[in-house]
């Protein structure tokens, strides 16, 4: 596909954008985005944080939780918004579905794969998992196909080995 | 290697569970904090220096910012804050920082893996004495969201006067972000890059491991110095740069007054000079140390602490020229 702005060179970058509740998708070529400031995903990333929160935040995503502030610590949403700084621990659970659209956007992710507190031997429990999550697949897989046959039995059987595996 | 790696930092950040995160913390909690990792570091085999911010001159602080032990950020504020630092200065422990707990491993060259194993060890003995924040998805939890999962920033020191000089820095620097990291000045966050020196880290620190990280930061540096080292063949061949260079040497040699500055350009110029093996008596070791002694508050701390800009100056230009006598 070509730059949408110059309409010459291949696209290679995506912009998307969340005005007033409207998304949008724009694709780009190296050139237009650097031009247009596109090119870094993090200027003055850190400096900025509250800055880049609140800008998310007003784009009138719905408040789902309905939380007004964390009973831990007593952080409100908005004081969050305003510092870029969270309060404790619990606001990640009191307000998690409010914060997860912005730690998408910071990390492109937002299931943590490392080290665990508990577990010191992490390096090979890392591996263990993405066998897991194979083995998910190829079971989820399956039962689609037991379910599409009429399979019953047997799609139940799948689901709660899934269900185990899944923990 | 060390040619154009001047150190290896491993920063991990940890929140114990049962306090707010310091923008929420009352001094008298802060405080606690500090005495319990201090608990926490009593056995751990390694000898630790607790130095309370507030019981220190101005100068000894802004000292250690200089040596990379401490952020510029931490010593804004005073109360409650404290840096456990080993003897060697290898590991530091800042405590209320932005959050309770930053563990830091710097060892001088390109050390990735030992450093984090030092980080990771000592992690390991904090974790066994604390209880840290967590969150099955999240992973560790920080105050700012942008160091959630492994809190771990990588990071090396590179010296790229070649990179600099051909301007390719910048777009190096821009297309770095693609690949989940991020350059830096000398100091981190929003800090010039002084003498061509700069910090390269992992910007993301959540979905991916920190061996991933790690072997990412690995491979995109020992990329960046092959192609430091390539632009140093070409640049060298000049007899401008070769001029620059001996001048450079020369000013050190003779001036009588010299400021931060100054110096630092003029060193980055005589650093790249040793590396191509110019000057036969110096080593990129000894111009490393000499870009940390010659940092204002580090001769303060060394020559009194009501010196003006201007003695720092003739104190400098004198340490310089004793050094490259």
């Amino acid at each position: 596909m070509l730059c949408q702005h110059c309409k010459k060179n291949e696209a290679t970058t995506v912009v998307k954008t969340m005005i007033n509740g409207k998304y949008t998708e724009y694709r780009l070529c190296s050139d237009c985005a650097h031009e247009l400031g596109y090119d870094s995903m993090f200027p003055d990333f850190a400096a900025d944080f509250g800055g880049l929160l609140s800008s998310f935040f007003s784009n009138a995503l719905p408040a789902v939780s309905g939380a007004t502030h964390c009973k831990s610590c007593g952080s409100t949403l908005n004081d969050i918004k305003r510092t870029g700084k969270v309060g404790c621990a619990d606001c990640y659970d009191t307000f998690f579905s409010e914060l997860l659209p912005t730690i998408r956007s910071v990390h492109g992710n937002t299931e943590h794969k490392g080290k665990c507190p508990d577990a010191v031997e992490y390096a090979v429990s890392e591996e263990q998992t993405e066998e897991k999550s194979d083995k998910i697949a190829q079971l989820k897989a399956q039962l689609k196909k037991a379910i599409e046959s009429e399979n019953f039995e047997r799609a139940a059987q799948l689901r709660d080995e899934i269900k185990g595996l899944e923990g | 290697m060390s040619e154009a790696v001047v150190s290896t930092r491993i920063r991990l950040a940890r929140n114990l569970k049962e306090y707010s995160f310091p923008v929420r913390l009352s001094a008298d909690q802060a405080r606690e904090i500090v005495d319990k990792v201090g608990q926490a570091l009593r056995d751990c085999g390694i000898k630790f220096h607790r130095i309370d911010l507030g019981a220190i001159p101005d100068t000894i602080r802004v000292s250690m910012i200089e040596r990379h032990l401490v952020s510029p950020d931490f010593i804004n504020e005073q109360d409650g804050r404290a840096v456990f630092l080993s003897d060697d200065n290898t590991a530091s422990i800042m405590v209320n920082e932005e959050d309770h707990i930053r563990l830091q491993v710097i060892l001088d060259g390109f050390e990735l893996t030992k450093a984090f194993t030092m980080a990771d060890q000592l992690d390991n003995i904090l974790s066994k004495k604390l209880n840290f924040a967590f969150h099955e998805r999240l992973g560790y939890l920080t105050q700012c969201p942008t160091n959630l999962g492994t809190g771990m920033r990588a990071s090396v020191m590179l010296h790229l006067p070649a990179l600099q000089m051909s301007d390719a820095v910048n777009r190096i620097g821009a297309n770095l972000s693609k690949l989940g990291l991020t350059m830096r000045g000398l100091y981190g966050e929003s800090s010039k890059p002084a003498g061509a020196f700069f910090q390269l880290s992992n910007q993301v620190t959540l979905g991916i491991s920190e061996k991933a990280a790690i072997d990412n930061l690995q491979n995109i540096t020992t990329q960046l110095i092959a192609q430091e080292m390539r632009a140093r063949e070409n640049l060298l061949n000049k007899i401008e740069i070769q001029d620059q260079i001996h001048r450079a040497l020369g000013v050190l040699k003779t001036a009588r007054l010299m400021d931060h500055s100054e110096a630092m350009r003029l060193l980055s110029l005589v650093r790249l000079g040793v590396s191509a093996k110019l000057f036969e008596t110096l080593s990129t070791d000894s111009i490393d140390k000499l870009t940390v002694e010659i940092q204002p508050a580090s001769i303060m701390t060394r020559f009194g602490d009501d010196m003006s800009p201007r003695d720092r100056d003739i104190k400098r230009a004198s340490i310089l020229r004793e050094r490259f006598a």
